[in-house]
């Protein structure tokens, strides 16, 4: 009997084990109370000096790299050059699981301190903060990654993420005929379940085939957005077993990079440069400037006479920037990327940010590098996915918008499941 | 694309050790406290401990002998302080175990944050550590084909976590101290009337074992190249060590099949694929299991060994006295 009671226990135990490397640094929630409250401001007018900027975060805010890192860095970086103090201005609620009850929470207590525009990083805090929105109505509410919006006070936020990877892809591809290996891998938490990790992966393939078609790229699904131990595991499998030869990534740890390192091959890492990490195997990283949001909505709702003239006054309740705003680009190229890859890389940046091209359309780039010399072309083409539909016909227009952050579930031609 | 088949199995196994040796150090570290009669179920924490002090003074020192000695050391205070709370004060072991968990942990983030915070140290810029940690082939053993490369070609930690384990069984099944060790598990009162100091016993044992896990912790830090991010080294290990040894019957010799058996789980989720690419007519069936199963099958095996291990009544090497606190005077 007491076996039995012990053997309980222990299963109990590990059930807990499962979630607690995610909480171990109790000390910093709720650290948003610590001056004293107001009560709900309302957005109209408030000088820069006075506006207060509230944030919930999923992760802790002390961290040091990821996620929740990159965006507190951006909310930092943009107040400071709006001229605001951070340390009076900025309150935070970190470690808000992706829970409706907990989120509320979070919003009620930056409500409480005043704050008059509300930041959630989070995917799933979508539905409770279009429901506090509409119980806060002199507060701007401001999701990222989501869909969900309303006419006045709440907005959704993210960036052409697939366009920076497109750029990186073609690092991948030049460096790829360089090598004589066509064997490209690419660790990824997700990949046909969310449209964000799914147009990664496209939009990567893209960029590789413009100057390689030879080229084949074999996706590994981590089914986690972190799990340090396998992104490792995974790129070394992909190294391996698949005889890949570059490594890129969609998660937020250096693993893949490091594993890249080790076994002497190269790799493109994600979300910030990750060339000291892995100096000889490191391209180029696709990475986000998100204080070019934070800025911009900050400074927007600043301007605003009252919370509810927040989505008009941001021309919309999608704000979905690019490489033309600088909401997204590519790290500084590392000195192991092929000749050419610079040019490359500038003029189709240069096509994208005409507006004269994109990557989901009928219209394919082929890319060629002579003397360190890029020569790029367009060609009509269609956009075809890896298991033969056609997406998009020869000379069409680009997918739209909503599907490339919200439904696009295909993998396109070029993309193997490994 | 052709595969390399002899290649993916040799990586299989190779995997299957390379990344699965933590759970025979949290294993075999958490046999030796509970053969003390303490359930000690801080073994993730620990670990973490272990981890970040064995890095972090390795690195410095540009020693990995020194890294290992610090994060044994670390992992032992740990142990101090669960023996001075549950054998000297008393305290309830599975809560004293939980609340060392989170306090491990804690620790982890709290000093790697704040080392991070001023200049982290990037293991590939020592030498000594990186070196120390590489594979080291053993002569004609590696030869052997398939099972030579996945299984002699490894680096120290590996090896040695091994020889403790092996020394650890001769220790509890063979030598005297370890003898009077099982009896004070079993059976303290008696223990102690034949003038075992029951005290003492516990507070070595409970150091040591705490000791190895923490090597155990170390040897995930450098097997990620210490780098530092916002998700724990110990990733759930310490708690699947704690159910391997149950899987291990108390055997500190079965904990290395316990491992491997383990492990062999745990690695289908980096290796099924490739598996099942390269012997696309008996293994590809392995590509169309969801990777959620795969995430979640070391946790299910763990459920399955428990159910198991509590219906087996005979023949179990269960310390009678585990979990129950030692107080003289109630003898």
């Amino acid at each position: 009997m007491k076996k039995k009671i012990l053997a309980l226990v222990m299963a109990a135990a590990m059930t807990l084990g499962l979630t607690a490397c995610g909480g171990g640094d109790s000390s910093s929630a709720g650290s948003a109370a610590s001056t004293g409250s107001q009560s709900a401001g309302s957005a109209s007018n408030v000088s820069a000096s006075d506006f207060k900027v509230g944030a919930i975060y999923i992760n802790k805010k002390s961290d040091t790299a990821g996620y929740t890192y990159a965006h507190h860095t951006g909310i930092t970086k943009a107040m400071e050059a709006l001229g605001m103090d951070v340390d009076k201005q900025l309150f935070i609620v970190d470690e808000v699981p992706e829970d409706d009850t907990q989120v509320g929470a979070a919003v009620d207590t930056l409500v409480g301190e005043g704050c008059n525009i509300i930041f959630g990083i989070s995917f799933g805090y979508l539905n409770e903060m279009e429901v506090k929105a509409e119980e806060y109505p002199d507060v701007i509410f401001s999701h990222a990654t989501g869909f969900k919006s309303n006419e006045t006070n709440y907005n959704n936020y993210f960036g052409r993420i697939y366009q920076a990877r497109y750029l990186a892809g073609l690092a991948a591809g030049l460096k790829s005929l360089e090598t004589g290996n066509n064997n490209i891998g690419y660790v990824s938490a997700y990949d046909t379940e969310y449209a964000e990790t799914c147009s990664g992966i496209n939009g990567f393939t893209l960029g590789v085939q413009a100057v390689n078609p030879e080229a084949t790229v074999y996706v590994k699904e981590l089914g986690a957005w972190a799990d340090e131990v396998n992104e490792y595991a995974f790129a070394e499998e992909l190294i391996n077993s698949y005889g890949c030869g570059i490594v890129a990534q969609h998660c937020d740890s250096a693993q893949p990079q490091l594993a890249a390192e080790k076994a002497g091959v190269f790799g493109c890492g994600y979300n910030s440069d990750m060339t000291a990490d892995a100096p000889k195997a490191h391209l180029t990283a696709p990475v986000w400037n998100w204080d070019v949001y934070y800025k911009h909505a900050i400074e927007t709702a600043m301007s605003c006479e009252s919370a509810d003239q927040f989505v008009t006054a941001m021309e919309g309740p999608a704000y979905y920037g690019g490489l033309n705003e600088g909401m997204v680009d590519v790290s500084p190229l590392s000195d192991n990327c092929a000749a050419g890859t610079q040019d490359a890389i500038d003029q189709v940046k240069a096509l994208i940010g005409s507006g004269e091209w994109d990557v989901f359309s009928g219209v394919k780039l082929n890319v060629t590098v002579a003397d360190g010399k890029a020569s790029v072309e367009k060609v009509d083409a269609p956009l075809m996915t890896n298991d033969g539909t056609e997406i998009v016909v020869a000379g069409g227009t680009s997918v739209e918008d909503s599907v490339i952050t919200g439904s696009m579930n295909y993998l396109v031609e070029g993309v193997k499941n490994a | 694309m052709e595969m390399d088949k002899l290649g993916v199995v040799t990586t299989f196994i190779h995997n299957i050790v390379v990344y699965n040796i933590p759970l025979l150090y949290g294993t075999v570290g958490e046999i030796m406290v509970e053969k003390s009669g303490s359930l000690n179920l801080g073994v993730e924490g620990i670990m973490a401990v272990g981890a970040i002090f064995g890095y972090i003074v390795g690195c410095y020192a540009n020693s990995l002998g020194i890294g290992i000695l610090t994060a044994f050391l670390m992992g032992a205070l740990c142990g101090l302080l669960f023996a001075a709370l549950t054998v000297s004060l008393q305290a309830n072991q599975n809560i004293t175990g939980l609340t060392l968990t989170t306090f491990g942990l804690g620790v982890y983030f709290f000093v790697g944050n704040g080392v991070k915070a001023v200049s982290w140290p990037v293991m590939n810029d020592y030498e000594n550590i990186k070196n120390g940690f590489a594979d080291l082939t053993i002569p004609g053993l590696s030869q052997i084909p398939v099972l030579g490369r996945g299984l002699f070609d490894h680096n120290i930690m590996v090896y040695l976590g091994v020889v403790i384990a092996l020394v650890m069984w001769w220790y509890l099944s063979r030598s005297a101290p370890g003898l009077r060790l099982r009896a004070v598990g079993e059976n303290p009162g008696a223990a102690d009337s034949v003038g075992v100091n029951v005290k003492r016993y516990k507070y070595i044992h409970i150091c040591v074992g705490c000791g190895i896990m923490g090597i155990g912790g170390y040897y995930m830090g450098l097997n990620m190249s210490g780098s530092f991010n916002s998700s724990c080294w110990i990733n759930g290990y310490g708690w699947i060590a704690v159910a391997l040894v149950i899987f291990a019957n108390w055997n500190p010799a079965l904990a290395v099949l316990g491992t491997f058996v383990f492990g062999f789980f745990n690695t289908l989720r980096v290796s099924g694929s490739s598996l099942a690419a390269a012997f696309p007519e008996g293994l590809g069936w392995l590509a169309a299991v969801p990777t959620q199963l795969y995430q979640a099958l070391p946790f299910l095996i763990t459920a399955i060994v428990l159910v198991v291990s509590s219906i087996r009544q005979k023949g179990s090497g269960q310390p009678a006295a585990l979990g129950l606190n030692y107080f003289r005077e109630e003898r």
